[in-house]
């Protein structure tokens, strides 16, 4: 077994979903012969030739309405976006269209396709290269939204997200697409959608995160044990549809919950978490609820993003002032 | 046939102007291009020169008459059952009958429509049932599970935005190796979407089996068509895109399946993808909420009913003998009866159960939602009543 990356977790995932069914096509900016600009179809289109490897025209819109088109004959379309900076044009797709095919036609046509994008900053990147915007998609109704922060996980997520029958927006972390290896066998198992991750057991706080924040609060947890703190730690990898159980359960039985997310704080994903606890788990806290998160500014370049991104020790801060509390 | 390559003189050319300081200002054309216009039937129903073969048969301009007063009629019954409180807002497609039936004629039941949400005649003509449109234009969803042709899209109602899901259909086509085609059909207001131009293009650029028919009524609710666009047709946006367009005469019903006709054969045998621009005009509001007096002269209104769609063919099928007071007579009875038995049974369907809401979000439905299901299901709560404390 092979101690891979993200990516190569992706493209092995990719290969392996185009092996086993002929109706998978991978298509997008980019994709074919240079394979993808982070390397994420790499190889495909050797592999699988350019009918189902499919190098699109530079049209964000198009390329997710032409999946739904293709989706809706029969085939599982797996579209990349090359930034979620330009994933803008293709959301009226799928509000309208994609999240909204199966249940306006009562069932008769369905939309089994994944548009894929990484996202997030600390990379350096250009201008609009940076940003997370999973709580817009969060935000519609019949899509999945996915984020993997692991190869382990980024590989049977998305093999599930290709073969189940439901659209998907797969946001790939592009701060862990090569940040650590992980040791993936090519089994073809497919990870459940709709559970959060229970990486790490506490019994003193829940810190719950997605995407490269998942890394930080790892990180938060190993500091805060060396101060005695005992810390669990939750990845929501798939934000929607959200596993809201395991997040109560996991803070019923800590009774403390730092929620940390790279987006705006306002809006956010984390917000929507905090109020399933206050509805639901209000009584089993011992002290407030904190969002470690992206301030509501325009997300900065590359020389003042470290100072944006949160942190292990913003995290870690956070869940001081919640053992303070009480 | 009258194929008229000079009535709106469109020429394109493509300058190379080299630097003028060089003293090389020497230029070049390197394309050029010219959009054609398609009519069969004058507006009073003359022939303006030898039909095309499939006009010979009377029998088949019966079968387009028929559909296009069966979409009249139904349109009719639907705009009185909005005035009356019992449809919900309602797109009518009074005068532009022809284009929708004369594209849906010359598909097959195997090509896919795409439509937008004033084409009733065409999904009509594709076995979409009067009954369906009623559920769906009165606020159904089971209006869009057809029946009849199971792969036809539903209508779309942002504009334009269904314009590259008939990329992708074609593109599924031609990946199957099928002689098939993908039919989406757009108005004038749509051609100035980014969407229309982004699946033209690779509709081109992939020489998919895709047609575009664009529906230019001349007006995208208050807007008239020249606000619309500099193009002096709607059609030349084929041009950019490198693949055939020509204008035809949208009431024209001959004209219009013909050009259909001719586009879906290219598309069906690897030639590649088209542009129709089919020119007609909306006689009715934009919507039974619109009032377009608002923006629009009646005298510009009354000048265009004489070149509707029916009239003509009507008076075609007189002139040569095929059709009498009778057969009228008969038809609006017939199409009347069938219009008023669907009605019935519109007004009759019960609602759909609340579940309905939720069962068809995703393949199967999540925990999360399976509890808010179970919120919408729970019987609501009985008020108290209101004591004095």
């Amino acid at each position: 077994m092979a101690e891979i990356t993200l990516i190569q977790a992706v493209t092995l995932a990719l290969a392996r979903a185009m092996e086993e069914d002929p109706r998978v096509l991978v298509l997008g900016e980019d994709v074919g012969a240079d394979g993808g600009v982070f390397r994420a179809t790499e190889g495909l289109l050797a592999r699988f030739g350019a009918e189902r490897v499919i190098d699109t025209p530079l049209a964000e819109a198009a390329i997710a309405g032409l999946s739904i088109g293709l989706a809706a004959q029969g085939f599982r379309p797996v579209a990349e976006i090359q930034f979620t900076g330009f994933i803008y044009p293709a959301i009226d797709q799928l509000v309208n269209h994609a999240s909204r095919l199966r249940t306006r036609t009562r069932g008769r046509l369905t939309c089994p396709m994944v548009l894929r994008s990484p996202s997030g900053g600390g990379v350096h990147a250009p201008e609009h290269h940076s940003e997370s915007p999973e709580a817009m998609f969060a935000h519609i109704p019949g899509l999945r939204v996915v984020i993997p922060s692991s190869p382990r996980r980024a590989y049977g997520l998305l093999l599930a997200a290709i073969r189940g029958a439901d659209p998907v927006v797969f946001l790939e972390p592009t701060r862990l697409y090569r940040a650590f290896r992980e040791e993936v066998a090519d089994d073809g198992a497919g990870l459940p959608l709709d559970r959060c991750f229970v990486l790490r057991e506490g019994k003193d706080m829940t810190l719950i995160a997605w995407g490269a924040m998942v890394r930080e609060a790892l990180a938060a947890a190993v500091a805060l044990a060396r101060e005695g703190v005992s810390a669990e730690v939750i990845d929501v990898a798939t934000l929607k549809p959200l596993d809201a159980e395991t997040i109560i359960a996991s803070v019923g039985k800590t009774g403390r919950c730092i929620i940390a997310q790279e987006a705006p704080l306002t809006g956010g994903f984390a917000g929507e978490i905090a109020a399933r606890l206050a509805e639901r788990g209000l009584m089993t806290l011992l002290a407030p609820i904190e969002r470690v998160a992206g301030y509501d500014t325009v997300m900065p370049l590359p020389r003042l993003e470290h100072l944006y991104l949160p942190n292990a020790a913003r995290i870690a801060a956070a869940a001081r002032r919640a053992m303070a509390y009480a | 046939m009258i194929y008229v390559k000079a009535r709106l003189p469109v020429q394109f050319y493509f300058l190379l102007v080299r630097d003028k300081r060089s003293g090389c200002d020497v230029a070049k054309d390197v394309a050029h291009f010219d959009i054609g216009y398609r009519q069969c039937l004058a507006p009073e129903g003359r022939p303006l020169d030898g039909l095309p073969e499939f006009a010979r048969d009377a029998e088949t301009l019966i079968g387009l008459y028929r559909a296009m007063v069966r979409t009249r009629t139904f349109d009719a019954k639907a705009v009185a059952l909005q005035r009356t409180g019992r449809l919900g807002t309602f797109a009518s497609s009074l005068g532009q009958e022809a284009v929708a039936v004369g594209v849906a004629s010359a598909m097959r039941a195997e090509d896919v429509l795409l439509p937008s949400f004033r084409e009733h005649g065409a999904q009509l003509w594709r076995g979409v049932s009067p009954l369906e449109l009623f559920l769906y234009w009165g606020g159904d969803e089971r209006g869009s599970d057809f029946a009849g042709p199971r792969q036809d899209f539903p209508v779309s109602v942002p504009v334009g935005s269904h314009a590259p899901h008939a990329a992708g259909v074609a593109l599924a086509f031609k990946l199957r190796h099928e002689r098939r085609a993908a039919v989406a059909i757009l108005g004038d207001g749509a051609t100035s979407k980014g969407d229309v131009a982004e699946a033209l293009n690779i509709a081109g650029v992939w020489q998919l089996p895709a047609l575009f028919v664009v529906t230019n009524n001349q007006w995208a609710i208050s807007v008239p068509r020249r606000r619309q666009s500099a193009a002096e047709t709607l059609a030349q946006k084929a041009i950019a895109a490198g693949i055939p367009g020509e204008q035809v005469d949208g009431n024209d019903v001959i004209a219009v399946h013909q050009a259909a006709a001719a586009a879906l054969e290219r598309a069906r045998s690897g030639g590649g993808a088209s542009l129709i621009e089919a020119v007609t005009y909306r006689l009715a509001d934009h919507t039974t909420a619109d009032d377009a007096s608002r923006y629009r002269d009646d005298a510009e209104v009354s000048r265009h009913w004489p070149e509707e769609p029916l009239i003509r063919l009507r008076a075609y099928l007189a002139e040569t003998g095929h059709w009498t007071k009778t057969d009228e007579e008969k038809l609006l009875a017939a199409t009347a009866a069938e219009i008023d038995a669907a009605t019935s049974a519109y007004l009759a369907t019960k609602p759909q159960l609340p579940e309905s809401m939720f069962d068809y979000t995703f393949e199967r439905l999540p925990a999360d939602l399976c509890d808010q299901r179970a919120q919408a299901l729970a019987p609501a709560p009985v008020a108290e009543p209101i004591t004095a404390r």
